[in-house]
C-alpha cells in the first residue's frame, strides 16, 4: 500500500524559502553574443556595400555614393530587416515553420499598386508614383485582410484572408498583365516584380523608411505573446494573452514592414521563410528569442545577396543585372525543401 | 478561498453543452470530472477558467489551465516550457520555474529538447509549465491520459498534496480508479449536468450509473489498481 515507493521523482517539495531571484531566461548569454556578431556583420556589409558597385571595387565620388549606393544599401538593410522579423513573428504566430510574409498577400497587393503605376505610365511623370502607388496597393491589401480576418481572427482565420487577398491581387495583376497598353509596360510591370534595389532615390528611402520602422517597432513587441501561442492559442488565452489583438498586430507589423519593403523593392520572397530557420540552430526555438537576431540577420541577408547581385556579373556572362528577387528565390527555393525534410510538421 | 461557477445554461454555436451548472471549488481539494464522452467535462473547465463567452473572467496569475492533449509547436526546452508558465507574471523569476521542474520531477531534463523526451515526460514539461505559474486554483483537462500507471499515481499523489497545502485542483479523469484513489470529491457529468457531487468515497453508485458499468462490483474487467484491492491475508 505504499505510496511513495515508485521512485519516479515526482513528489511534492515545499517552495525554497526567500530563493536568490536569478533574473536570467535561458540562452539569454549565447542571444547576446549571436546578437552582437550580427550587429558586426550587418556594419561591415554595410561599409562593403557603400564600396562595391556594378563590379567594380573603388571609392566613389561623393554623388554616386550619396545618389546611388546610399540608397541602395539603405533599402537593402531596411527591406531585408522588415522580411526577416515580419517572417519570425508570423512564423510564431501561426505556429508554421513555413510561414513567409507573402502568406498575408500584402506584398502582392504592393506588387499590384507598382503594376497600376506602369499600366498607365504614371511615373514618366512624377518619380515617387512608383513607390507610393506600391505603398498604396500594400495598404489596400492590408484594409482587406483585417476586414476579411475580422475583429478577433484565429490563425487559420488569418491564413485563410491571406489566401483570400493573394488570390484577389493575383488575378488583378493577371489583368493588368494582359491588358497592358503596350509591350514596355508589359515588360516594365514583369521586370519590377523579379525585385531589384537598382536605381533606386533617396526618396524611395524616405517613403519605405517610416512605414518599415512602425512595423518593426509593432512587431517587436509581440515576443511574450508569440511564446504563449507556441502552447496553441487556447493555452496562450488563458496566460492573458489577447490572441486575436496579438494576430492583428502580427499582421498589422508584417502589412507594414514587408508591404513597404515590397513597394520600393518588389518581389523578394524566401528571405522571411528562411532567415528565422538559419538562427534557430543558434538560438534554439523560442519565438521571441528570434525576433531581434531576425531583424539583423534579414539586414544582412538581403545586404549580401545585393552585394552578389553586383558581383555577379565579374564571373557570370550576365548583359543584364541579376534581378536581386530572382537571387533569393534561386538560392531559398532547394533551403525551402531541406526545412520541409527536418522540421517535425505538425 | 472559494471558486463558483453558476451558469443556468451555456451554449456552443448555439447548441446547448452545458446546463444547470453550480458549483463551489474550496480550497485544499482536489476535484476530479468525471463522466462519459461529450458529456461536457472539457467545456466544464474551459468555462471555469473563464475561456468560453459568457463565463467570468479569470485572474491568469491565480488560475492555471492545461488544454487536453497540450503540446508545444516549437521544440522548446523544458525549461523553456515551464518558464512560460511566469507570462502572466512578466517576470523572468528562476526559483518557481525550478521549483515546479523540480515538484514534477523532470529537474534534470530541463535543457533537453520537449520533442527529444518521452510522451511522459512532455506531459511532466506541460504540468510544471501550470506549476511555475504558482496559481491557487488548477484546472487540468486529463493531466494523466496516456501516462503509464505509475507516473499517472505520481502525478495525481502530486495534484493531491499540492491541494492540500492550500491551492484548489480540478481534474478532468476519464481513470475512474485515479479519481476515486486520490481526489476528494468527484463531480459526476451526464449530458450537460451535473449528475453527482460526492465525496471521492462515496461516488462509486454514481459513476457506475454514468457509465453504465457495474464498477466494483465484478472482479473482471479489472478497473481498480493493484493498491487497492487488499492482498494481505
Amino acid at each position: 500500500m505504499s505510496d511513495g515507493g515508485h521512485g519516479d521523482g515526482v513528489a511534492w517539495v515545499p517552495p525554497p524559502v526567500a530563493a536568490p531571484g536569478r533574473f536570467a531566461v535561458c540562452g539569454d548569454k549565447k542571444t547576446r553574443s549571436v546578437l552582437c556578431l550580427l550587429g558586426v556583420l550587418v556594419l561591415i556589409l554595410l561599409v562593403v556595400s557603400l564600396l562595391i558597385g556594378d563590379g567594380i571595387l573603388a571609392l566613389p565620388d561623393r554623388l554616386i555614393l550619396l545618389q546611388i549606393r546610399l540608397p541602395r544599401t539603405l533599402l537593402a538593410a531596411l527591406v531585408g530587416a522588415g522580411l526577416g522579423l515580419s517572417g519570425a513573428v508570423l512564423q510564431g504566430a501561426l505556429r508554421n515553420p513555413l510561414a513567409d510574409p507573402g502568406l498575408l498577400g500584402i506584398t502582392g497587393t504592393a506588387g499590384l499598386g507598382a503594376a497600376v503605376v506602369f499600366y498607365w505610365g504614371l511615373a514618366a511623370h512624377f518619380a515617387p508614383a512608383l513607390p507610393l502607388g506600391g505603398l498604396a496597393g500594400a495598404a489596400v491589401g492590408a484594409t482587406f485582410l483585417l476586414a476579411f480576418a475580422g475583429r478577433a481572427p484565429s490563425g487559420p482565420s488569418l491564413i485563410l484572408a491571406g489566401i483570400a487577398v493573394s488570390a484577389l491581387s493575383a488575378s488583378l495583376l493577371a489583368l493588368a498583365l494582359s491588358l497592358a497598353p503596350n509591350p514596355f509596360a508589359l515588360a516594365e510591370i514583369t521586370f519590377w516584380l523579379l525585385g531589384g534595389l537598382n536605381d533606386r532615390s533617396l526618396i524611395h528611402v524616405a517613403l519605405a523608411a517610416p512605414p518599415i520602422l512602425l512595423g518593426v517597432a509593432i512587431l517587436l513587441r509581440l515576443g511574450p505573446g508569440l511564446d504563449a501561442l507556441s502552447l496553441g492559442e487556447e493555452t496562450a488565452a488563458s496566460l492573458g494573452v489577447p490572441v486575436g489583438r496579438t494576430l492583428v498586430l502580427a499582421a498589422t507589423g508584417t502589412a507594414l514592414a514587408a508591404g513597404a519593403g515590397a513597394a520600393v523593392a518588389g518581389g523578394i520572397g524566401f528571405v522571411g521563410l528562411v532567415v528565422p530557420h538559419l538562427l534557430r540552430p543558434l538560438l534554439g526555438q523560442r519565438p521571441s528569442a528570434l525576433l531581434p537576431a531576425s531583424l539583423l540577420a534579414g539586414a544582412a541577408l538581403l545586404l549580401a545577396a545585393d552585394l552578389l547581385v553586383r558581383v555577379a556579373p565579374l564571373v557570370l556572362p550576365l548583359s543584364q543585372p541579376l534581378p536581386l528577387g530572382v537571387l533569393t528565390a534561386l538560392l531559398g527555393a532547394p533551403f525551402v525543401v531541406v526545412i520541409a525534410r527536418r522540421a517535425p510538421l505538425p | 478561498m472559494t471558486w463558483s461557477l453558476s451558469l443556468p445554461v451555456l451554449s456552443l454555436n448555439s447548441h446547448p453543452v452545458l446546463h444547470d451548472i453550480a458549483l463551489t471549488l474550496r480550497r485544499g481539494e482536489l476535484v476530479a470530472i468525471c463522466g462519459p464522452n461529450g458529456a461536457g467535462k472539457t467545456t466544464l473547465l474551459r468555462a471555469l477558467a473563464g475561456l468560453l463567452p459568457g463565463t467570468p473572467p479569470r485572474d491568469p496569475r491565480r488560475v492555471a489551465y492545461l488544454a487536453q492533449g497540450a503540446r508545444c509547436a516549437w521544440a522548446l526546452t523544458v525549461g523553456q516550457v515551464a518558464a512560460l508558465g511566469r507570462i502572466p507574471h512578466r517576470d523572468a523569476a528562476d526559483a518557481p520555474v525550478t521549483h515546479a521542474l523540480q515538484s514534477c520531477g523532470i529537474l534534470p531534463l530541463r535543457d533537453r529538447r520537449v520533442d527529444r523526451i518521452s510522451g511522459g515526460e512532455a506531459r511532466r514539461a506541460m504540468l510544471a509549465r501550470a506549476f511555475a505559474t504558482e496559481p491557487d486554483l488548477f484546472l487540468l483537462d486529463e493531466p494523466t491520459a496516456d501516462l503509464d500507471p505509475a507516473t499517472a499515481q505520481a502525478i495525481m499523489r502530486l495534484l493531491r498534496s499540492t491541494a492540500e497545502a492550500g491551492r484548489t485542483a480540478v481534474v478532468v479523469q476519464h481513470a475512474v480508479d485515479l479519481a476515486i484513489r486520490y481526489a476528494h470529491r468527484i463531480i459526476v457529468l451526464q449530458s450537460g449536468h451535473i449528475a453527482a457531487d460526492l465525496p471521492a468515497r462515496d461516488a462509486l453508485p454514481a459513476l457506475a450509473a454514468a457509465f453504465g458499468l457495474p464498477f466494483g462490483v465484478d472482479p473482471e474487467p479489472r478497473l481498480l489498481s493493484r493498491d487497492d484491492c487488499d492482498l494481505s491475508p
